[in-house]
């Protein structure tokens, strides 16, 4: 979905400061980067598409401006890969559990 | 004319931007030289332990279950020495509306704020105080802001803070999210400009107040279950409010004698503020990247003085690695079947290696869990440490090097903690305190000041400042 109209939920991106403006006690790597932001909304603007600049009002009201990088974003974090690691920890332990008192 | 809204402009109007957003002001409690009195600011709340306890249950907030883990306290004692291994209790903050301890917290604030009559309210927090904030606007009709850092500067995330995203925006709050760095407060100010919300800052003496009744609480349960109060309480401490809070509610109870631990995740190495080693961590919060700079400073908060100070309270400090706090999310969840996130189990992780040292009818509790769910679980969080070029492995976690590799510990028996130098510490927040003013003879208001905030005496506090002068 490339094209998003008025109302429409949307996610946009702005730079707040520049690498040039940051604060004086950010690390190198950090001052190197600009200051992001990501925030969403409804749509003001009667239409528009990815990458423009547009207007947004936010659940409390404020309207914000911004590049337009998403139209009704979604959450997709999840339970991760299966992890091999983990999988000695819950027999391992219930084997010591029945095995009683023994003491090191 | 348009204000100026240059980082150093935003910067400069803090003071003012601080005393309409938080409707206190901090000056009222300044005294000569570096003294402020904290008991007056606690006070000065309004709000007694009484006040809090029914502001809270009125909140659907607080009277969470103290559980004993029989199978952690066996698997412990087969570890020990004859005779050694206290019965460990956790308290299930998880039981609260918003899934942690931190909307005690919230309560609070959030009252206060809708008691002065404002609209909003805003934290700037990535954890479960964000949440604990939305979800307490919710109930009280308040709207909410949650800024959080969350993304490194190629847009990647934690999963632990995209899920606390998702859960604030459930709890109908606007989050705005910003890329690694510690201008995050100069955003928030912007904010609290623009809006005229409430700060509903973690270091308010409102927010401490609210954890109060957890120490007070966990206390009376305990009291009642075992007709005694527990030997050792151990407190996950990050910026030092759980810690504080839990302690002069333990204290309010009259549970003087309760040794109060604090336990952080060991980060040593890895900068808070750096873009490339932001993701290179898996924990976002109870770690000793807050634990020791908040412990040796506490006023470098978004409050003018943080009502926030472990070191009043604190007994012995400990840190563990992150593979062991894995390793015990994960035997919670196989042995108690009780799942909750990785987060609150750094107190459970140290109170099992601490267990191991203290008498079989001692008691220690760990005081808090935190809900758990997608992101918010060990496997999304070593998923995504592996993704970021972690080493998870398993053997033996003396080895760990945080940024570079996870060790889950062989068995339990590997379960330790390491033992923080208070005096180093108490060192370190008398050079922060001083301000460089090492050549000045200190008032005996100001030394006093000093013993109340570190709990060493004169000649301590004399000795360290000679030392500082011929550093």
């Amino acid at each position: 979905m490339n094209k998003a109209k008025k109302n429409d939920w949307v996610k946009i991106h702005n730079i707040i400061l520049g690498p040039e403006e940051r604060a004086p006690q950010v690390p190198e790597d950090t001052k190197k980067v600009p200051l992001e932001l990501w925030v969403k909304g409804y749509l003001i603007d009667e239409k528009a598409e990815i990458g423009d600049t547009v207007v947004v009002k936010t659940v409390t009201g404020r309207r914000v401006s911004g590049s337009l990088i998403e139209i009704e974003p979604s959450f997709n974090h999840d339970f991760g890969s299966y992890v091999k690691e983990l999988a000695y920890i819950g027999p391992g332990l219930r084997e010591l559990l029945k095995g009683g008192e023994h003491r090191e | 004319m348009s204000k100026d809204m240059s980082y150093a402009a935003v910067m400069a109007r803090k003071g003012e931007i601080m005393k309409k957003a938080v409707g206190l002001d901090y000056e009222q409690f300044e005294r000569d030289g570096i003294v402020f009195d904290y008991e007056a600011m606690m006070t000065g709340t309004g709000y007694s332990l009484e006040d809090v306890i029914d502001i809270q249950r009125a909140s659907c907030v607080s009277q969470t279950p103290l559980y004993e883990m029989k199978n952690l306290t066996k698997l412990a004692r087969m570890y020990a020495a004859e005779g050694k291994g206290a019965r460990i209790f956790i308290k299930d903050e998880a039981a609260n509306p918003s899934g942690s301890f931190k909307v005690r917290r919230a309560a609070i604030s959030v009252h206060h704020a809708k008691k002065l009559g404002y609209k909003g309210v805003i934290a700037a927090t990535s954890g479960n105080y964000g949440a604990a904030v939305a979800s307490q606007a919710a109930m009280h009709g308040l709207d909410c802001i949650i800024l959080q850092e969350c993304y490194d500067s190629k847009g990647k995330g934690q999963p632990e803070i995209i899920e606390k995203a998702r859960k604030c925006e459930a709890f109908g709050a606007e989050v705005v999210q910003l890329s690694v760095g510690p201008e995050l407060f100069y955003t928030f100010l912007r904010l609290l400009e623009e809006t005229g919300y409430f700060n509903a800052s973690l270091y308010t003496p409102f927010g401490i107040a609210g954890v109060e009744s957890l120490g007070y609480e966990l206390a009376e349960q305990m009291k009642a279950l075992e007709g005694k109060y527990p030997d050792a309480v151990v407190v996950t401490n990050a910026g030092g409010g759980n810690l504080t809070g839990t302690a002069r509610g333990l204290k309010k109870a009259g549970a003087n004698e309760t040794e109060i631990i604090g336990a952080s995740v060991d980060l040593s190495g890895l900068h808070m503020a750096s873009d490339e080693q932001f993701n290179k961590k898996s924990f976002t919060t109870g770690h000793t990247g807050f634990g020791i700079p908040f412990t040796t400073w506490p006023d470098r908060s978004d409050v003018p003085r943080s009502a926030a100070r472990p070191l009043r309270y604190i007994d012995r400090y400990v840190t563990i690695s992150q593979g062991e706090v894995f390793y015990m999310t994960e035997s919670l969840a196989q042995v108690e079947g009780m799942e909750r996130g990785p987060a609150g189990n750094t107190s459970l992780a140290a109170a099992f290696a601490i267990a191991k040292e203290m008498d079989e009818d001692q008691i220690i509790v760990v005081q808090e869990t935190e809900y758990t769910g997608a992101g918010k679980h060990i496997a999304p969080q070593l998923s995504f440490a592996k993704e970021n070029g972690i080493a998870v492995l398993v053997g033996d976690p003396k080895d760990n090097i945080p940024g570079q590799n996870i060790i889950l510990p062989e068995n339990p028996g590997l379960i330790s903690i390491k033992n923080l130098d208070l005096n180093r510490i108490r060192k370190s927040y008398i050079k922060n305190a001083l301000h460089g003013r090492l050549d000045d003879t200190l008032s005996a208001n100001e030394m006093n000041y000093i013993e109340e905030e570190t709990r060493a005496d004169s000649d301590f506090i004399s000795l360290v400042i000679n030392e500082l002068r011929s550093e």
